[in-house]
């Protein structure tokens, strides 16, 4: 798409400055988005002084791991890891699970009462119990303080169904009809044509799904009230909070009072890594997310 | 990359109704085999469609029945169904209430603010990269705009502390040596939530948000360009009679989402961001609906607030629906 721009234009010299003026600002706008992570990151290994002193690095003078000892020390956060890992872990599952075997009779045209569930699905897009209502059904089920509020009231995502059913439809249908004609049911149809064939769609809504759980700071906020059961979101913001009530918070939780802003940077860093990490792999999907993003924003 | 998904991007809402007229549907249901054989033919598509038809049963339409403790004095203990019916009590006293106005004046600042500043950023981004000629300096630069995209609002916002923080913060400390005087608490303090807000926004979402313009900007004949380009036409005059026009509807169906929107003010981001100083001006239905029912319990009165901002939610969303089709552009559904 790019090599029709190069023969696009002749270099008239207002058109020269205008590029140069383009890429300037376009690499300033880069900078200023990576330039606090990177900051953060090297402030996560500088001394306490430095990081009060400096006015601003992307390399401490001196390079220290203190930080990141303590606070792997430390019960709460890696209680707190650990529990994000695993309900990480769990909880993309299920999203799958429930969103692939629900998608699949969705994309079946001749299927009786297809249509009714489909608005129904479609119209929890437009309008939902919201807040409260949800906070009660998950208290009556007995979730509160369950690792499984931080799943199940989650479990899919009408938009990433919708997807996924778009794309179970565009299948060849003719595979799957070969299937059936050498004795398969629907459901072996399902679990050994359609699934193999969707290994990149799967791959694609892992991630999200998994994304969206780390990500998710609102449902433990909701529905854990035991602080042992935090997750990392919930460490960051009890750490870096602005606000005056979370200093009371911190003490409950550990006898060991957090001392240093160093910490602070390093949880960050800490909870941002893993997303940085699969970020090549997020961004080979884009495709896929620009459907989702449309539909989302 | 993300060239060919034009017309793939409006599908998924798009088509959505259209395969699903529910009048005509359910007449053609009614045909004389009986439900049972249906049943028991499809009994393996059935069986999958089970598990996500009970989580949407459990979790999204249940709460739908909760709504009704909006027009009830709920008690725990009483459930749903025996607490006392008090009628339109929540709504008086939301509507005739000290917070009302503020509330609605603040929902409404933001969402205003967003358009302002927010909506138009990315549309400026893409048709910057897309003057772009240096093919490795456009994807380097996609790269790493993309990213914030990617991170919990926890994280901005501990970012945002950690910048602007008022002993040790890099850009606090640096607009004071510029402007001097007194230190300024930017995070705490109620003059700056707004623009913090902002800014915040435009970091995060603005890179993802050029995907959608680059994807419309991709799909351009690039015939267009050279028949402008003999007929004498200038850069300036490529990119006002050919450009732009190539974009509008891109910008219009987003112009429909984002208006459908206007009340979701971001629970997450401005729960996170608000202050004990700051929440004259912090405070939206979003969040007050957490203060008042999980705060303080106040269960009724809460969902009552939250179904107002629901209606008007899918006023707003069909309202905006209907005027792009008014004015001749492809609506959402």
């Amino acid at each position: 798409m790019a090599t029709t721009q190069s023969v696009r234009y002749f270099d008239s010299r207002g058109s020269r400055a205008f590029d140069i003026a383009n890429a300037v600002l376009l690499t300033v706008l880069s900078l200023v988005t990576v330039l606090p992570l990177l900051y953060v990151l090297a402030g996560s290994f500088a001394t306490e002084s430095e990081i009060s002193s400096r006015p601003f690095f992307l390399w401490p003078h001196k390079f220290v791991t203190d930080t990141y000892h303590y606070i792997f020390s430390t019960d709460t956060f890696v209680r707190a890891l650990l529990t994000t890992i695993c309900v990480t872990a769990v909880g993309t599952a299920v999203q799958l699970f429930l969103t692939l075997t629900m998608a699949y009779p969705l994309a079946k045209r001749f299927l009786p009462g297809r249509a009714l569930v489909l608005n129904l699905v479609i119209f929890t897009l437009v309008f939902s119990g919201g807040m409260i209502p949800t906070y009660l059904v998950v208290r009556d089920l007995g979730l509160l303080d369950s690792y499984w509020a931080l799943i199940l009231p989650l479990a899919i995502n009408p938009f990433y169904l919708i997807v996924v059913k778009s794309f179970f439809q565009e299948l060849p249908e003719a595979l799957e009809e070969a299937a059936r004609i050498d004795g398969c049911n629907e459901l072996n149809v399902f679990l050994r044509i359609v699934l193999p064939l969707s290994k990149p769609i799967i791959a694609t809504f892992s991630l999200f799904y998994a994304v969206g759980i780390w990500n998710d700071y609102m449902s433990p906020l909701l529905y854990i009230d035991d602080s042992k059961k935090w997750t990392l979101q919930m460490i960051v913001r009890q750490l870096t909070a602005a606000n005056a009530d979370s200093a009371n918070v911190l003490q409950q939780l550990e006898t060991v009072t957090f001392p240093e802003q160093g910490l602070k940077f390093a949880v960050v860093v800490v909870a941002t890594l893993p997303i940085l990490f699969f970020y090549p792999f997020l961004q080979k999907h884009f495709a896929k997310g620009v459907l989702i993003g449309s539909v989302k924003e | 990359m993300a060239t060919d998904l034009v017309p793939e991007v409006v599908q998924p809402a798009a088509d959505a109704p259209r395969q699903a007229p529910p009048g005509k549907k359910s007449r053609r249901a009614r045909r004389p085999v009986p439900l049972w054989r249906d049943l028991l033919r499809y009994r393996w598509l059935y069986l999958l469609l089970l598990p996500g038809l009970a989580y949407f049963l459990v979790f999204k339409y249940l709460p739908m029945y909760g709504l009704t403790i909006a027009f009830k004095d709920y008690v725990p203990f009483l459930g749903y169904s025996g607490s006392e019916w008090v009628g339109l009590k929540h709504f008086q006293e939301l509507f005739t209430g000290p917070d009302f106005g503020r509330l609605m004046f603040n929902t409404l600042l933001l969402a205003l603010l967003t358009i302002v500043f927010v909506f138009p950023a990315p549309i400026i981004v893409a048709l910057m990269l897309n003057e772009l000629r240096v093919n490795v300096l456009k994807r380097s630069v996609q790269s790493l705009i993309y990213i914030p995209h990617f991170l919990s609002w926890t994280i901005v916002a501990s970012l945002t502390y950690l910048l602007f923080s008022v002993d040790f913060g890099v850009i606090a400390n640096w607009i004071h040596g510029i402007v001097g005087g007194q230190k300024v608490d930017y995070v705490a303090q109620a003059d700056w939530f707004r623009p913090l807000i902002v800014l915040q926004l435009l970091w995060k979402q603005t890179g993802w948000g050029t995907i959608i313009y680059l994807a419309a900007l991709a799909g351009v004949d690039s015939q267009l360009y050279e028949a402008a380009r003999v007929d004498g036409a200038g850069r300036w005059r490529q990119f006002w009679h050919i450009t732009l026009p190539a974009i509008r509807p891109t910008i219009v169906v987003m112009a429909i989402l984002t208006s459908g929107h206007l009340m979701d003010s971001g629970f997450e981001q401005i729960w996170l961001m608000t202050t004990s100083l700051n929440r004259d001006v912090a405070d939206v239905f979003d969040t007050f609906v957490y203060y008042i029912g999980i705060t303080q319990g106040s269960f009724s009165y809460a969902t009552a607030v939250g179904l107002f901002k629901g209606v008007v939610g899918v006023v707003l969303i069909f309202g905006s629906n209907f005027l792009a089709k008014r004015l001749g552009q492809r609506g959402l559904f």
